[in-house]
């Protein structure tokens, strides 16, 4: 039985290094979606009745839509009904009320450099693990509560602050914005909710990491961050999943409520499984993330690094209604052999002297094709607003695309509104200097790719830059030479 | 498919009438062209290059057409005046969609040269027409030139045969004249072939004051070694509605500019497709627009590089002032052996008014790695500090303004070659923004 | 230490050097004269590797190495070192990134240890004062927004980093002022040691009377037509290259 009992398969392609399953019994509900399977999963989680209500009518309307085709994007069909949508792997096999977390579980995170148990985190991190459709735990809730900061798995908030809750849910990411907007309303399992109290600072990095696990299941997360006036947040989120042939579905949404004078900083590093070498399995990444920054001077700051995924379809956007809010978006995209990326931002300006910036990054190597779409809009009522936009490509290998979609919509006289595009490759000059210092060309494309994507990266919170950097250097691996 | 019944119901009612009084070369792609229209209708706003315009709606009102074409008795030449002092040019009038019957026509002095009717070239010159009517300008991708390419019965022929220059720049002055409201579904055809060069200014009026909705589809085949400029100037009125679509081919070795100044109008909607299928060729291709009112102008361009070591520049500017709206979309396509393409897009735009409003969206879309391409885009407001410095240095306010603008587009009215024309339009420019002429000279509208 | 014998190359199909031959002994000092487009620059574009330039006949070795079938950065483990002409900008590579990524990849390739971050950075203060190089420059993006004359030094502190056997500096006193040469210039001389060779490439007398030359080639149409002493050098200077281009032509 050493075998069955070995606790991770270590898995031979050492690219993807997270691509390892977890053995462990997991709670899967049958595939299909339907109203029953909408009541099931409301039921599991102890809902109240408001909350089954949201969800059938974002199923309801979900079933009038259409999957959308506007991006640069080549989908493969997803069979919804071929899905599960939950899947609980702190379920025991018996029941035994035993409340302690699974070690495996634990042992799991541990690996994916997560540490659970709060003695060996990495100081200053509180953590939301969570697995395939639910929260396996949260790292340091005690600390945060003498804050009054309320840092819990989402399906927890609904239990404990269901008027909170049902205030924001929804309220900047509407169950109508979009398909996978309502699939996620619908059917949505775990993810994290923040609230941050007046004039409070957040002591530490607030971090949510995702993992799927369970074979044929989505995952369909929810986060909803509220930062109340005057105070601050850097919020972090990481995700990976294991090695599989087929497609697997991750349809997210994430909302932050950002009121006067507060801040908030959301850092992705985005390591879902991007599909073998063949462009076969790799997560579809499909998220809606937005947020409000209803209050006068808030700020809003979106980065992202984007390595993983076999496709990425994601806009996370700032509406500035707040007078003298400010918003900005960095991004480093990188895909390789047959990923696909569609994603950029949206900025639309509704207050007054409002300001947004956004800086994105798109490397494409492989047979990948890489776009960045993004809308600035600025409204009527947006007097004084400004937008600056920089979106390069590099290009390596002759057989990859790198596109851009920028869109403008300017519908005020005292906007300035600028967008700047490149498109350019590593030079042979710059790989031979190099490699006249001795560094070898795979190893002189990372140092390159690195500093090319350094204005984002230096956006991101220490550990995480860390991380990416390293990321940008394997997913190139092989590329050039 | 969104609406377009009643064209569809003309089509069908009219059709034998529509063919007898064309070519059979046009009567050939002409049923073709009508089903491509039948299944797409007007593009509705979520098609991606139609997002800015709405064509339903221009499309909707009555319209009559000029099918059994019956004669326009009054000769342009007695009451058109848009004359560009200096210019010397071989002039042709347009009346609507059809070569004006008082014009010089067909074989000119110089060495072959072809310009006449496309409608009596079709069946006077079937082998060059036939190779070329219809090729490029693709039915099946756009309703605009399905619709157009089933409902035109006439239009303007070019031909310039192998290396010969015309030394003068052939002037196409389109007037419409109706009295009644009217849709004109023009067509031109132009074909310069090996080392051919010729410069074409198109110069689009309306003469009455009533409606009038035109349609017009431009196919330019330029051969290896050959050089065209094309100038096209819309000074028209706020009753006219212009969709135009313009497609470009080049060869090898080619030299091609493009320049579209859209000065009065009511609604235009030009789109501009350009092939680079040959290496080495040299494209420009640059906008100017100048909107108050309630002036429509939506440009859309696509660049398509197939061949490597082209070169493609393009700029276009707008003054978008009172409730006047402005859109302009620019995809470059870098296709995946066109290495070592260079190519630049700018579009800048000034936002005058609280009103004006101003859509641009420059694309990038490349398959190849060995490329320098760049595209910018900016809207906004006059440079304060350079409007103070002027001021300062005893300027007034509204003419520092004026002086800006007028520099804010003298970028692209630099770079038109023709230098009567180029002086022409700098002080039709700066009178415009003086607000001395709100309206266009030879219009009978403005009249 | 470097023996080049009958080395032909060309580039884009278009033969430069016809036939080079040059021996450089461990501690000497070469100076490598010659009118513009004689093929110095492709001469020391071959001897570190540069994948544009094709050698079509002859060889060169290096210490008993054969230089044409390593790569660049093998060439460089090896202790080669090309001061550029013309150093290329890295945008947001930083050159402590770059520093440390060549120094350790040296490491790494000879074997030795990889080098502590502190010492790394100590290492990096010192080298710095040999070319009087500004920190601020040190914290920049590789050459990124460099003046010609930084761009030189900057070439000089990273062969100090690096401590090459044999280096060649091609054209390092172009673009210099009379001061900054001698900052290169002397930088250079601390550099050298009774192993360490060199091939300097200039049009000038000046960068010569700093680094004296035991040997003076002349290159013209990609051969070494006359071999001289330091003197050759001075005769140059004073007379150009026709009355050697007349002495080849006898």
């Amino acid at each position: 039985m050493s075998e069955s009992n070995e606790f991770v398969r270590k898995v031979a392609e050492e690219k993807y290094k997270f691509g390892f399953t977890t053995d462990i019994h997991t709670e899967i509900i049958d595939k299909g979606l339907n109203e029953d399977v909408i009541r099931t999963i409301s039921s599991k989680k102890g809902e109240p009745e408001w909350l089954l209500e949201f969800r059938l009518e974002a199923y309801r309307y979900w079933l009038t839509q259409k999957q959308p085709e506007w991006g640069h994007l080549k989908m493969p069909d997803i069979d919804y009904q071929a899905i599960s949508y939950y899947a609980d792997p702190t379920k025991k096999k018996k029941d035994s009320g035993n409340k302690e977390i699974d070690p495996e579980l634990m042992k799991t995170f541990d690996k994916l450099g997560i540490p659970l148990e709060e003695r060996l985190a990495l100081s200053g991190t509180a953590v939301d693990a969570v697995m395939d459709s639910v929260s396996v735990k949260t790292t340091f809730k005690e600390r945060l509560a003498e804050k009054n900061i309320i840092f819990c798995s989402i399906s927890e908030a609904v239990r404990e602050y269901p008027e909170l809750v049902r205030a924001y849910l929804g309220s900047v990411v509407p169950y109508r914005d979009n398909y996978f907007a309502a699939l996620n309303s619908a059917v949505f399992s775990d993810g994290s909710f923040v609230y941050i109290p007046k004039n409070t600072r957040c002591p530490m990095e607030l971090s949510t990491y995702f993992r799927i696990n369970a074979r044929n299941t989505g995952q369909f997360e929810r986060t909803l961050i509220v930062c109340d006036e005057g105070s601050y947040v850097s919020y972090l989120e990481g995700c990976t999943a294991p090695m599989r042939d087929e497609n697997q579905l991750h349809a997210a949404i994430v909302e932050i409520v950002v009121m006067d004078n507060a801040e908030v900083k959301y850092s992705t590093v985005q390591n879902w499984y991007p599909g073998d070498a063949d462009g076969k399995g790799g997560v579809l990444n499909l998220v809606t993330k937005r947020g409000h920054l209803r209050g006068v001077n808030s700020k809003l700051s979106w980065t992202q690094v984007e390595t993983g995924s076999a496709i990425t379809w994601k806009y996370p956007s700032c509406v500035l209604t707040g007078d003298n809010s400010q918003a900005e978006f960095y991004s480093v995209a990188v895909t390789n052999n047959y990923q696909q990326a569609d994603t950029g931002t949206k900025m639309i300006h509704i207050g007054k002297n409002t300001r947004s910036t956004i800086i994105s990054k798109g490397i494409s190597a492989g047979r990948s094709q890489n776009s960045y779409r993004g809308l600035v809009k600025v409204s009527a009522n947006a007097d004084g607003a400004r937008n600056y936009s920089s979106c390069d490509s590099l290009l390596l290998g002759s057989l990859c695309g790198a596109h851009t979609f920028p869109y403008m919509d300017v519908h005020n006289n005292t906007a300035t509104v600028e967008h700047e595009a490149t498109t350019s490759k590593i030079s042979e000059e710059q790989l031979f200097y190099c490699n006249q210092r001795g560094i070898s060309t795979e190893e002189a494309v990372g140092l390159i790719v690195n500093g090319y994507a350094k204005d984002v990266i230096n956006k991101l919170p220490m550990e995480f830059a860390v991380e990416a950097q390293k990321l940008l250097s394997v997913s190139l691996e092989g590329t050039v030479g | 498919m969104n609406g377009g019944k009643q064209y569809i119901d003309l089509y069908r009612e009219s059709r034998e009438i529509i063919m007898q009084h064309s070519a059979s070369l046009m009567n050939a792609v002409r049923d073709e062209a009508f089903d491509c229209f039948e299944r797409m209708g007007f593009p509705s706003r979520k098609v991606e290059r139609y997002k800015y315009t709405d064509v339903e709606k221009a499309f909707a009102p009555d319209y009559g057409l000029n099918l059994t074409r019956m004669d326009i008795p009054v000769n342009p030449q007695d009451v058109f005046k848009c004359d560009v002092p200096n210019l010397s040019t071989q002039l042709f009038f347009m009346e609507n969609d059809a070569f004006y019957k008082g014009n010089q026509r067909s074989a000119l002095s110089e060495d072959g040269v072809i310009i006449t009717s496309l409608k009596e070239a079709a069946d006077k010159y079937p082998d060059i027409v036939g190779k070329y009517y219809s090729k490029l300008a693709d039915v099946a991708s756009d309703s605009i030139t399905a619709l157009n390419t089933a409902f035109a019965q006439d239009g303007l022929f070019v031909y310039v045969p192998r290396n010969v220059q015309l030394k003068r720049p052939v002037q196409i002055v389109n007037i419409l004249r109706s009295g009644v409201d009217m849709m004109v579904n023009r067509r031109v055809l132009i074909v310069l072939e090996e080392g051919a060069d010729a410069t074409f200014l198109f110069c689009d009026h309306a003469m009455d004051n009533v409606h009038f909705l035109t349609t017009q589809v431009i196919e330019v085949f330029v051969a290896d070694n050959a050089h065209a400029d094309i100038y096209e100037l819309e000074e028209t009125h706020t009753k006219c509605k212009r969709f135009s679509n313009l497609y470009i081919k080049t060869g090898g070795y080619c030299t091609v500019s493009h320049n579209n100044i859209t000065l009065f109008n009511g609604l235009t909607r030009n789109t501009t497709d350009v092939i680079l299928d040959g290496e080495y060729s040299e494209l420009t291709l640059n906008g100017c627009v100048v909107a108050d009112k309630k002036q429509y102008v939506d440009n859309n361009t696509l660049i398509d590089h197939r061949k490597p070591n082209c070169t493609s520049n393009e700029l276009y500017k707008y003054v978008v002032d009172e409730s006047a709206v402005g859109a302009f979309a620019g995809r470059i396509l870098v296709q995946k052996d066109a290495q070592h393409t260079v190519s630049q897009e700018t579009n800048a735009n000034l936002c005058v008014t609280k009103e004006a409003r101003v859509y641009t969206q420059p694309m990038l879309e490349i398959y190849a790695d060995d490329v320098k391409c760049a595209h910018g885009s900016t809207i906004g407001l006059l440079d304060e500090s350079a409007l103070f410095y002027m001021q300062q240095r005893g300027i007034s306010a509204d003419e520092a303004r004026m002086l800006l603008k007028f520099a804010f587009v003298g970028q692209v009215i630099e770079q038109v070659k023709l230098e009567p024309l180029r002086d022409r339009l700098q002080r039709l420019v700066e009178k415009r923004f003086r607000g001395e002429l709100n309206k266009c000279i030879g219009c009978a509208i403005c009249k | 230490m470097l023996e080049v014998r009958n080395l032909h190359a060309c580039i884009n199909g278009k033969e430069i050097l016809k036939g080079v031959n040059l021996t450089i002994k461990d501690g000497e000092i070469h100076a490598l004269m010659g009118t513009n487009g004689a093929g110095k620059s492709t001469l020391s574009n071959v001897i570190v590797g540069h994948p544009s330039y094709e050698v079509t006949a002859g060889s060169i070795t290096f210490n008993g190495q054969n230089l044409l079938e390593m790569k660049p950065e093998e060439r460089a483990h090896a202790g080669i070192f090309l001061s550029f002409q013309q150093p290329v900008e890295i945008p947001g590579v930083s050159m402590v990134n770059f520093m440390r990524a060549a120094v350790n990849a040296r490491h790494k390739a000879l074997g030795e240890e990889q080098m502590k971050s502190t010492d790394f950075l100590k290492r990096m203060r010192e080298k710095r004062k040999f070319v009087e190089i500004d920190n601020k420059l040190i914290n920049r993006s590789v050459n990124e927004g460099f003046s010609g004359g930084e761009k030189k030094r900057n070439e000089i502190f990273q062969m100090a980093m690096l401590e090459p056997k044999f280096c060649i500096l091609d054209e390092t006193d172009s673009g210099l002022d009379v001061d900054a040469l001698r900052i290169v210039a002397e930088g250079f001389n601390k550099l050298r040691t009774k192993e360490t060779s060199a091939m300097v490439i200039t049009h000038y007398q000046r960068l010569l009377d700093y680094i004296r030359p035991d040997v003076v080639h002349v290159l013209l149409d990609g051969r070494i037509v006359k071999t001289g002493g330091a003197e050759l050098a001075q005769e140059i200077e004073n007379r150009g290259f026709d009355w050697i281009k007349e002495e080849v032509a006898e």
